[in-house]
């Protein structure tokens, strides 16, 4: 092994150097270009993510090939478009609940408990309640979709654009990126989150008082703990993402075919929140990755109901730690033609 | 070393399947690691010591989540659950129709699990909520004022207590009877019926929500009895009960199994017992001045919250033939209630069934059974505890007996006639 591996760390290292200082700075527009530009760098052995993860390439060096993913993610027309549909649906639900309630002074949820999206009832009372309803209405297909989309596109999608081996030539390993394109995923999870949160207060703010916020239990507390709290189940609705990340990444280090990736990871969505919609399988519920997604209500309680928002937490990380691993045991080991 | 790479490959994949298998033993052995691993060492303790140490518990505060799981073996009717809840539309009624009246909340806990957290302060301040999917129904006590809150719905049902219960007449009072729902409240009750009817051990010790606790193992001497045993854990400091299991005579898992999973015997938070309704709430107001709360029953009987309904005349759900006539038949655990239903009705509930007779008929037919005695013919309706047989003229015999029991019963009953 030492025999090949010599000149090719020798080599990587020398090209980590030199390609160093372009990255961090790199605009994502010219992330491809950038990537075509390798190119011209000899195709090396499709062992070299292998070696190349047990090589350091100075935390730095990660940072710039994290950014240059983030680039690529965030300055696509589709990750933006998705995010728009995002911004849009609490703007909507809010519109449709004023225009409904404008008229009639009192909400029109006080006998509606079992339709429509938790919360929605207080939305007139509260603008926050926005934010809750809005996260509640777009955690069980919007959000989880849009992920999907990224997420399954990460890897595939550099394969079928034929961008994926150029990436392969720069030192960082395969690990590597692996890692970073994950993060990057995990970073659109968050900002997916916070872009209806967001979009939801501001639209809140626009169309109904803000005031104490009456928690679940009955307790009122201060606008401030209630922001306070909106900002956590923020952080734990994109925490429910991260299961559905990982099997994204998985599937998409599967297929060269972008689009096949992004619709099985959508379709795998559907098929499992189907199955956790039927209660004659209520035995294998508790391993469905939306299973606890409804959990981020219990911050609303008085005090917080732990169980649940830390099982959420443990069957995510569960997801991400075996996705997460099959998804580089296929990348590393995989030939990579395309 | 080239050929060696494939195998090496492949070896990647076990690192998922090791997470992934690991996950899933962890997951089945975790459980039974947590339930076998706590036989805390405690100083020997005889079943009257105990029993003593549960009745000088004075432990007034304390806070924690209570799982409940009932599984009566009851057919699952559909809006069983939500029967004392329905039709509520009827504004400016103010019949305790609304959908946060604490009445209707209690047939829920009769079947499935529940999590509930409670916490208590005093004989005059109290919490219990029901945990639900993204809400959260509250019973709250501060005084002589009682408050539910249904956040599903956004309803308050304000209750006043009579003056008389305000001035601490103890836990019990509040209507619907909630609080038994408690540990303590269900050890209690049992405590009640032990007489010489029933043999009382102590079984091991346990640990329940982190605390040591003794168990003390009830079992029925009365054959005709379906109760198999009632097991209540006992915190080994406090004398507080933290975990109550009835099993069934019949073998399986257990009927009703009440417990703490956590639990904190500091004070808990003043602000905890203070509630003020949300900015566009529906309220519905109450006050109780002597009228029937239907509390004092016994645990094992169903419908309760009826009882107090009933007492205020048409309810729009009415439970229209208030069972009249209420007699305790036998002793112990063999007791059974009979009851005899106004104008000879066939069946209870039969307001509904007399708009929809042969429907309900057929519905009926299909739960219960026919049965002959002395007393005539019934039929029977049975559950894992409790039993019901319902004679051809009107009375219903009730009771954690089994069939040939409650046929005896009726029959002594009728004989006695």
């Amino acid at each position: 092994m030492s025999r090949a591996e010599l000149p090719q760390d020798e080599q990587a290292g020398r090209a980590g150097h030199r390609e160093h200082p372009d990255r961090p700075g790199l605009p994502g527009l010219h992330g491809r270009p950038e990537r075509e530009a390798a190119r011209g760098e000899p195709a090396p052995d499709r062992d070299r993510g292998l070696d190349g993860a047990r090589r350091r390439p100075g935390p730095l060096w990660t940072l710039g090939l994290f950014r240059s993913e983030l680039g690529v993610t965030f300055r696509r027309w589709r990750t933006l478009a998705l995010l728009a549909v995002l911004a849009a649906v609490p703007l909507l639900v809010g519109i449709a609940v004023r225009i409904e309630t404008g008229d009639g002074g009192s909400a029109g949820g006080g006998g509606g408990g079992g339709e429509g999206p938790p919360f929605i009832g207080q939305v007139t009372n509260n603008g926050l309640f926005l934010v809750f309803t809005a996260l509640a209405a777009t955690l069980p297909f919007f959000l989880p979709m849009a992920v999907g989309v990224v997420a399954g596109d990460s890897v595939a999608g550099e394969a079928s654009a034929g961008t994926l081996r150029y990436l392969l030539v720069a030192p960082a390993g395969r690990t590597r990126l692996l890692l970073a394109k994950f993060t990057a995923i995990l970073v659109f999870c968050l900002a997916a989150t916070l872009t209806v949160a967001v979009s939801a207060l501001a639209t809140g703010a626009l169309l109904f008082p803000l005031g104490e916020v009456t928690l679940l239990s009955g307790t009122t507390v201060s606008l401030a703990d209630g922001m306070l709290r909106a900002v956590a189940i923020a952080v734990a609705v994109a925490v429910s993402l991260v299961g559905l990340a990982a099997l994204g990444l998985f599937v998409s280090t599967l297929t060269n075919s972008g689009i096949a990736a992004m619709a099985t990871t959508v379709g795998l969505l559907i098929t499992v929140q189907i199955l956790g919609a039927i209660p004659q399988l209520d035995a294998i519920h508790p391993y469905l990755f939306p299973h606890h997604w409804m959990s981020f209500a219990d911050l609303l309680r008085d005090p917080v109901y732990w169980d649940d928002l830390l099982d959420n937490l443990r069957l995510q990380g569960l997801y991400a730690a075996v996705f997460g691993s099959a998804a580089w045991a296929r990348f590393t080991a995989r030939d990579i033609t395309v | 070393m080239a050929r060696t790479r494939p195998m090496k490959k492949a070896l990647r994949y076990a690192v998922p399947a090791t997470v992934a298998g690991a996950a899933v033993a962890a997951v089945g052995l975790v459980p039974a690691l947590a339930s076998s691993g706590g036989s805390p060492d405690l100083p020997e303790i005889s079943a009257e010591e105990l029993v003593a140490k549960i009745a000088a518990s004075d432990t007034q505060q304390l806070s924690g989540t209570v799982r409940i799981t009932t599984d009566l073996g009851l057919p699952a009717l559909p809006g069983m659950g939500s029967g004392g809840h329905g039709g509520g539309k009827e504004e400016g009624d103010g019949d305790g129709a609304g959908n946060a009246d604490p009445r209707g909340r209690l047939a829920e806990l009769a079947s499935g699990s529940h999590t509930l957290r409670v916490a208590v302060d005093g004989p005059d301040r109290q919490r219990l909520s029901i945990v639900e999917k993204a809400a959260e129904y509250s019973l709250i006590r501060n005084g002589g004022d009682v408050w539910a809150y249904d956040s599903a719905t956004g309803t308050v049902h304000h209750t006043v207590l009579p003056r008389e219960a305000e001035r601490g007449a103890g836990r019990g009072e509040t209507p619907g009877g909630l609080e038994k729902a408690t540990p303590q409240k269900a050890a209690q009750e049992v405590l009640k019926a032990v007489d010489a009817t029933t043999s009382v051990t102590v079984d091991g010790t346990a640990k329940v929500a982190g605390q040591n606790a003794y168990q003390l193992l009830i079992e029925p001497k009365q054959p005709e009895s379906t109760v198999g045993s009632v097991r209540i854990a006992v915190d080994a400091d406090s004398g507080v009960p933290l975990k109550f299991t009835l099993t069934p005579k019949g073998g399986g898992k257990a009927a009703v199994d009440v417990g703490f999973t956590e639990v904190d015997f500091a004070k808990p938070d003043a602000g905890t017992f203070e509630f003020k309704p949300p900015k566009g709430a529906k309220v519905t107001e109450e006050r109780l001045d002597g009228a029937p709360n239907g509390s004092g029953e016994s645990p094992h009987k169903e419908g309760r919250g009826d009882h107090g309904k009933g007492g205020r005349g048409k309810g729009p759900d009415g439970a229209g033939g208030l069972p009249s006539g209420l007699e305790v038949i036998g002793e112990g655990w063999g007791s059974v209630a009979r009851i005899e239903l106004p104008g000879g009705g066939p069946v209870p509930g039969t307001d509904a069934g007399r708009e929809a007779a042969p429907e309900a008929r057929r519905l009926l037919d299909g739960l219960t059974e026919e049965v002959k005695g002395d007393f005539g013919t019934g039929r029977f309706f049975g559950t894992r505890l409790v039993n019901a047989l319902i004679t051809d003229d009107g009375t219903v015999y009730v009771g954690a007996v089994t069939r040939e029991g409650l046929v005896k019963a009726a029959g002594s009953a009728d004989a006695g006639r």
